[in-house]
This record gives structure tokens, C-alpha cells and sequence, in this order.
């Protein structure tokens, strides 16, 4: 019989004024009976349109059919054969305006908890099977992914079980690009992201990391070393700034920067020999999941006061509304249609303020959403001793500088094909923020998925 | 891991080390430079290459010891290995077409403007060599730049050896002697650049510096490397670390260059103390 909640069952949490000051992960995750239970909310629809809503296309009802009935092994196989990091998803895809925002049950009451059901799986698969990941007999072919993110690892994944000899070359001294240097160990820890990671390698990947490809090698070179194809999953790592006065004083981050040092660096443990100011009174500027990742980040660290400074309303926020709630109740302090117009400080003491003024919505803009217009004469100031600018970022340009014939659009962006991720250049594929701009780990994980088949297309017609 | 081939102790706080890495000896040219971490839980530091051996395979760094990293880091001996080392990263020294240049190093920033001046004698420019040290102790690779250089000035700050004064006195003795520069590259504490600078603006003659700031990534992520220069917001990492010294904005640098200050001097003691080493 169907459970008819018109309610997703909660998933358990570490309350907010506990978690505020600690960096274990913010949500516990549901135990068995919770998960079966859940899944009973699912109608087992016959169209599936949760699925039109993912972009890797999970099974969704195969897939929670078998945790209704506890084969939660069997689960995990379902959402393996399309998804390349379930954990991961479960955990940081925007179900709401995916999977979740088609499901039937939402018409009347809340969409069944899919991606909370997806997070469980994956963990149960984790922390139960003994099962050994087995290589994959490989078909003599080599190609090389550049950029160990969602992007890159996805397509790694997919070529790998095709049988290629895959290699990926990441920048960083460690993989998973954003999944580690961005998102903070409270809604991915990173021994998750290692996990995946590890599952990759046993399948027979490769990872070089220490590579940054554009600089000790080239992608005309990764052809004459014989990869016959090169899917670039490079992200959107060069952060924005304002251009504002003082934004060069000490106490003055690109998110980037902070979370960086947070997250990978691990600034947050004393023992990390990579600093992070430690600061009183934060200002993080923008309204996205990055900006609520470096207040919530900056209140852990010890802030005593950390204002999300944001030039729209609640409304128009793109952070997910999860994450805004979240930061929310840990205490984040929230102002709306401000903007900031200069730094204050000196040389020596770097920040002490930001002066801002308050907006008012106009017209809808090209964006659709109401543009914001500055109330003149408001100005005020808030004390703060750093600053934090997630404003967004733009596509890394070292690649795109040394590879003739890869033509990018007046963003820096590399231009692909949206169905096969090919680019300008033979053989050379592209996905994920390197081509969209700053988006989501699910975006870039589909990007991945595609041009891997496509690349795989490409090469079975090809003779080597 | 990357091996330590050959180590140097150069003087009592400054070492060279020759570090295998054939693919970044193979692509290395001068001005451009490596991030390494010592090992799995250490920082990751910037160093301008020094050197390079595209035969050998290695990779030539010197360093000061300065902090907690460059000081574990002077406790590896040949044959050890460190964690991680990437590169080449940066945009290599502009140096071609140039005909009559002086290099002004400084301190450790000497052994970045070493490389430099032997590619300038390589591509037959004459090359006048200036280097400045506090004293005789802390003279580093004066044979290496007598081999590159067509006059070659040694400055201590006491006199110790060479002449005493600061290379900058040197510097605009050389141009008042009617030596007419292309281009003055200079390389050394951010304050040493800064004056350099000022002599030249007042003789219109171009100048170089070699930026070299706090970073984490080095490919352009984190944007913690920024500077003005002319007005504009520009990263070391992938813009630099070259820049018109005469468009710099050197305060500033100087300002973020201390951001860290009490937490590298508070690691350094606290690593020392730890360790058992001065």
C-alpha cells in the first residue's frame, strides 16, 4: 500500500547551533526503514517523468522500487549504470528543479524525496558491500580527459566501462575539481568524493595530477603521444571582482580563494599549514550556493557576524532554497537589496568596512528577473574585517590560449555541440562550466556522459 | 613524488636543489615558475625556476628559508622526494630583440634573475649584472653570473664584499656613465623592486620586475596573487609574474604581501620548536 504523506519524510539533521561551529556533515541521512518507508511514496509512474527531469537519466522508479522491497544493492546497481558519482548527487544536485520537480506526487503535496533515497543507496552501498570493482578488459584505445571534476570524472567513468585506456589529467594535487576545492566537507565530505574516486582507478582510469595541460603539454601533444580523443571538462575557475575601491586590501577574497583554502587546504583543521584570516564580522557578496558556502564556511571558522550581501530580493536568490534555509538557521544574517559600493581600510590594517547602498527591483531584465536599482542617498556602512566576492567566474583560459583551432564565444567559453560535446576541433570534446559558464555538478556530469558516447561513436567509426 | 637529484647549500638560509621533472624541464624557459608542496599535508609554495635541464630532466630551484615550509623542505636531503611539483606555470621573460640590458637581483631574487641573464648572453645581448646582498656571507651564485654577464657588480650592504651601498646606487652610477639600457629587469624583495623602479622612471628607461605573491593554485582560481597594475586588477599567476615595474602598484603588494605574517612566524616556531632545529 502507498504511503499518500503528502509530505517528504524529514530527513535527520545536526541542529543548527551545533553545526554552525563544527564541519561534519550538516545532514545525517535516512536510516533503512526511513528510506523504505519513504519509498513508498513513489506511484511507480508509467511515463517516469522524474526521469525526463535528470540529466544522466537515472532509473528513478527502478530504482526506488527496489528499496521499498530493502534490495538496496540491487538499487545501487540501477543508479549506477547511468550515474558515475551517486553519493555525490544525492547529495548536491538541485532535485527541486530536476527530478523532484516532475514527480506526480508533487501536484498535490511534496515530490517523493529522490534525491534523499539516492543519497541513501549510494551511502548503504558504501558502508556494506565488499564487492571488489573489477577492471574493465581493455579495448587497446587511449584517451585523456582533462580536468578530474564532475565533468571530466563522468566521462572518465563511461569510457572506461567501454574498455579505453583513459587518462585524466587534473591541475590540482588531488581529484575532483570543484567537488573538492569548492563545496565544503559539511555537504560533501571528501572522503565520499575519495570513494568515487577510488571506484574510478579500480575500473582501470588513471589520474596524473600536478598536470595543467596548456602548459606542460599541450593538446596537440596528448594526440602525438596517441590519445585518439580529448574531452575537456577544465570548469569555470577565474573568479569575478567587483572592481570596486579597496577590493585589493588585505581581508579581500574570491570565494575561490576562501573555499579553497577551507576545503581543500583544510584551513579549518589546526593542524593545516594553509592559513585563513580569522575573522570577526564577514561580508559575503552575492546570492548563489558559493556565497552560501563561504558564510556558512566563515560562521564555522568562528565569525561572530556574517552578512550575505545580496542585490535582489529572496526571491530572485539562485542558491537553492535548501541551502538558504540552512544558512538561515546557523545564524547567517541576511541583507537583501544591498550592494556594496567601496571597501574601507588601510594598507596596514586591510579591511574595516564596506560601504553599501540599498536597492529597489525595477523591470524585469534580460535574465528575467527584476532589475535591481540603487536608492540613492541610501548609503550606509557595515563594519567588517573581510570580505568575500562570490559574484560568479568565468572559464580558465590556459587551454583555450594553447590549442589552435578551438574557438570559444565572447565569454571565453569553448564553443561544443550541445547533444555531442564536440568542439571546433577533431577529436576534441568539451563539458561541463568550461563550456556553460558556472552551473551545476549535475549539468556537468550530463555534458560528460553525452560526450563520452559521442567520443566513443566518433572513434568505433574511425580506424586507428 | 619528485626526487631530489643534487642539493646546495648556497649560504646559511639559502639552498638549491635540482628536482627531477622531465616533463616540466622539457617546456621550462626563464621568468616562468613551479608550486610544491613538501608533502601530503604541507602548503603549496610558489618558486621561480631557477634553472632547467631539458636533458637531465631536472628542474632547478633556490630558495630562502623563510617559513615553515621552506625551512622542512631545507631538511630533505638528495634523494628524498617531495609530494608535489607543477609547472611550468606563469608567462616566460619577454627577452628577445633586447641588446643591451642590466639585471638587478636581489637577495634569493638573484637566482630567479640568473636564468635571465644567461638567456640574454645565450642571445648575444650584452648584459650588465647587478646583485645585492646585506653581506659577504649571503653572496650567492657570483661564478654562475660572471659567466653571463659582461660587467658584473657585486653590492653588500656593509661592504663585505664587492662595493658597499645598494644595487640601486650601482644602478644609476651605470646609467649616469652613459650605459643606455633597452631594459632594466629586476628581481628581488618587493621593496628593492619599488626603488629600482623610481631610479629608472626618472632616466625613462623600461623596466621589468618578477612578481612573485601569495598564491594557492597558480593556474588562476583563486585570485589571491592580484595586483594593480595600471589601474587594472591582474593575476601573477597567469598574466605575470612579469609586469611593467613602472605601472606596479607596490604599496598595495607590499600591504597583501603581509596578510599571513603572524601565522607563518607563529608555524615556523612552532615547527622548529617540534622538530629540534633552529
Amino acid at each position: 500500500m502507498a504511503n499518500m504523506s503528502l509530505k517528504k519524510l524529514d530527513m535527520p539533521v545536526q541542529e543548527p547551533e551545533i553545526r554552525n561551529s563544527n564541519f561534519e556533515e550538516v545532514a545525517l541521512g535516512y536510516t533503512p526503514e526511513m528510506a523504505m518507508e519513504e519509498a513508498e511514496r513513489c506511484l511507480n509512474c508509467k511515463h517516469k517523468p522524474c526521469v525526463s527531469g535528470c540529466p544522466v537519466c537515472v532509473e528513478i522508479p527502478a530504482f526506488i522500487e527496489e528499496v521499498k522491497k530493502g534490495e538496496f544493492e540491487k538499487a545501487y546497481e540501477i543508479i549506477k549504470e547511468t550515474s558515475a558519482l551517486p553519493a555525490v548527487c544525492g547529495r548536491v544536485c538541485p532535485q527541486e528543479t530536476q527530478c523532484e520537480a516532475k514527480c506526480v506526487r508533487g501536484i498535490k503535496g511534496e515530490a517523493v524525496a529522490i534525491g534523499r533515497l539516492e543519497r541513501f543507496v549510494a551511502d548503504y552501498h558504501m558502508a556494506n558491500s565488499t564487492e571488489q570493482v573489477k577492471p574493465i578488459e581493455n579495448n587497446g584505445r587511449k584517451v585523456a580527459i582533462i580536468g578530474a571534476g564532475p565533468a571530466g570524472l563522468t566521462c572518465a567513468g563511461d569510457l572506461a566501462k567501454k574498455g579505453y585506456k583513459v587518462t585524466v589529467f587534473e591541475a590540482l594535487h588531488v581529484a575532483g575539481g570543484v567537488l573538492v576545492y569548492g563545496i565544503p566537507e559539511f555537504r560533501l565530505p571528501k572522503a565520499i568524493v575519495q570513494k568515487e574516486i577510488d571506484t574510478l582507478k579500480a575500473m582501470g582510469v588513471e589520474i596524473c595530477t600536478n598536470m595543467v595541460i596548456g602548459k606542460v603539454l599541450s593538446i596537440d601533444e596528448l594526440f602525438e603521444q596517441g590519445y585518439e580523443g580529448v574531452f575537456i571538462g577544465s570548469g569555470a575557475g577565474l573568479p569575478s571582482f567587483m572592481h570596486i575601491p579597496g577590493e585589493n586590501l588585505k581581508g579581500v577574497y574570491s570565494a575561490n580563494e576562501f573555499l579553497t583554502r577551507v576545503n581543500l587546504m583544510k584551513a579549518y583543521e589546526k593542524e593545516s599549514d594553509t592559513p585563513v584570516k580569522a575573522c570577526k564580522n564577514v561580508a559575503v557578496f552575492g546570492g548563489g550556493n558559493v556565497a552560501m558556502d563561504a558564510a556558512r564556511c566563515a560562521k564555522r571558522l568562528g565569525a561572530e557576524n556574517v552578512y550575505i550581501v545580496y542585490r535582489r530580493s529572496d526571491a530572485e536568490m539562485p542558491a537553492r532554497r535548501e541551502e538558504i534555509e540552512h544558512a538561515k538557521e546557523e545564524g547567517i544574517i541576511f541583507k537583501n537589496l544591498t550592494n556594496p559600493v567601496q571597501i574601507l581600510g588601510t594598507p596596514q590594517e586591510g579591511v574595516i568596512g564596506v560601504e553599501c547602498v540599498s536597492m529597489a527591483l525595477g523591470e524585469p531584465d534580460a535574465s528575467g528577473r527584476r532589475r535591481p536599482i540603487v536608492v540613492e542617498g541610501s548609503n550606509f556602512v557595515l563594519d567588517i574585517d573581510c570580505a568575500i566576492m562570490a559574484i560568479g567566474t568565468s572559464p580558465n583560459p590556459l587551454i583555450r590560449s594553447t590549442t589552435e583551432g578551438l574557438e570559444t564565444n565572447k565569454w571565453g567559453c569553448i564553443i561544443a555541440e550541445e547533444e555531442t560535446g564536440l568542439t571546433t576541433r577533431e577529436g576534441v570534446y568539451a563539458g561541463g562550466d568550461a563550456v556553460t559558464g558556472a552551473a551545476t555538478v549535475i549539468l556537468a556530469m550530463g555534458a560528460g556522459k553525452k560526450a563520452a558516447a559521442a567520443m566513443d561513436e566518433h572513434l568505433q567509426g574511425k580506424s586507428r | 613524488m619528485y626526487k631530489i637529484v643534487t642539493k646546495r647549500i648556497l649560504n646559511p638560509t639559502v639552498v638549491l636543489m635540482d628536482i627531477e621533472a622531465p616533463l616540466i624541464a622539457k617546456k621550462a624557459e626563464p621568468g616562468q615558475f613551479i608550486i610544491l608542496r613538501v608533502d601530503s599535508e604541507g602548503e603549496r609554495i610558489p618558486l621561480t625556476i631557477a634553472d632547467f635541464d631539458r636533458e637531465k630532466g631536472t628542474v632547478t630551484i633556490i630558495f630562502q628559508v623563510v617559513g615553515k615550509t621552506t625551512k622542512a623542505l631545507s631538511l630533505l636531503n638528495e634523494n628524498d622526494a617531495i609530494c608535489d611539483f607543477v609547472g611550468p606555470l606563469g608567462v616566460a621573460s619577454h627577452v628577445e630583440g633586447l641588446k643591451r640590458v642590466a639585471v638587478v637581483g636581489g637577495g634569493v631574487g638573484s637566482a630567479i634573475a640568473y636564468p635571465i641573464a644567461k638567456k640574454l648572453h645565450q642571445l648575444g645581448a650584452k648584459v650588465d649584472v647587478i646583485i645585492g646582498f646585506r653581506n659577504k656571507d649571503l653572496v650567492i651564485l657570483e661564478d654562475e653570473f660572471k659567466a653571463v654577464s659582461d660587467n658584473l657588480f657585486v653590492m653588500t650592504d656593509d661592504g663585505s664584499h664587492g662595493e658597499k651601498g645598494l644595487v640601486t646606487q650601482a644602478l644609476e652610477n651605470q646609467i649616469k656613465l652613459g650605459n643606455e639600457y633597452d631594459e632594466v629587469i629586476t628581481i628581488g624583495p618587493l621593496i628593492m623592486m619599488k626603488f629600482v623602479c623610481e631610479v629608472t622612471k626618472r632616466y625613462n628607461i623600461k623596466t621589468t620586475v618578477s612578481m612573485n605573491p601569495i598564491m594557492i593554485d597558480g593556474t588562476g582560481m583563486c585570485g589571491g596573487c592580484r595586483l594593480t597594475v595600471g589601474g587594472e586588477t591582474k593575476f601573477a599567476c597567469v598574466d605575470g609574474p612579469d609586469f611593467d615595474g613602472h605601472l606596479v602598484d607596490f604599496d598595495e603588494a607590499i600591504a597583501r604581501s603581509s596578510t599571513y605574517k603572524e601565522f607563518e612566524e607563529h608555524a615556523l616556531n612552532h615547527y622548529c620548536n617540534l622538530m629540534g632545529v633552529e
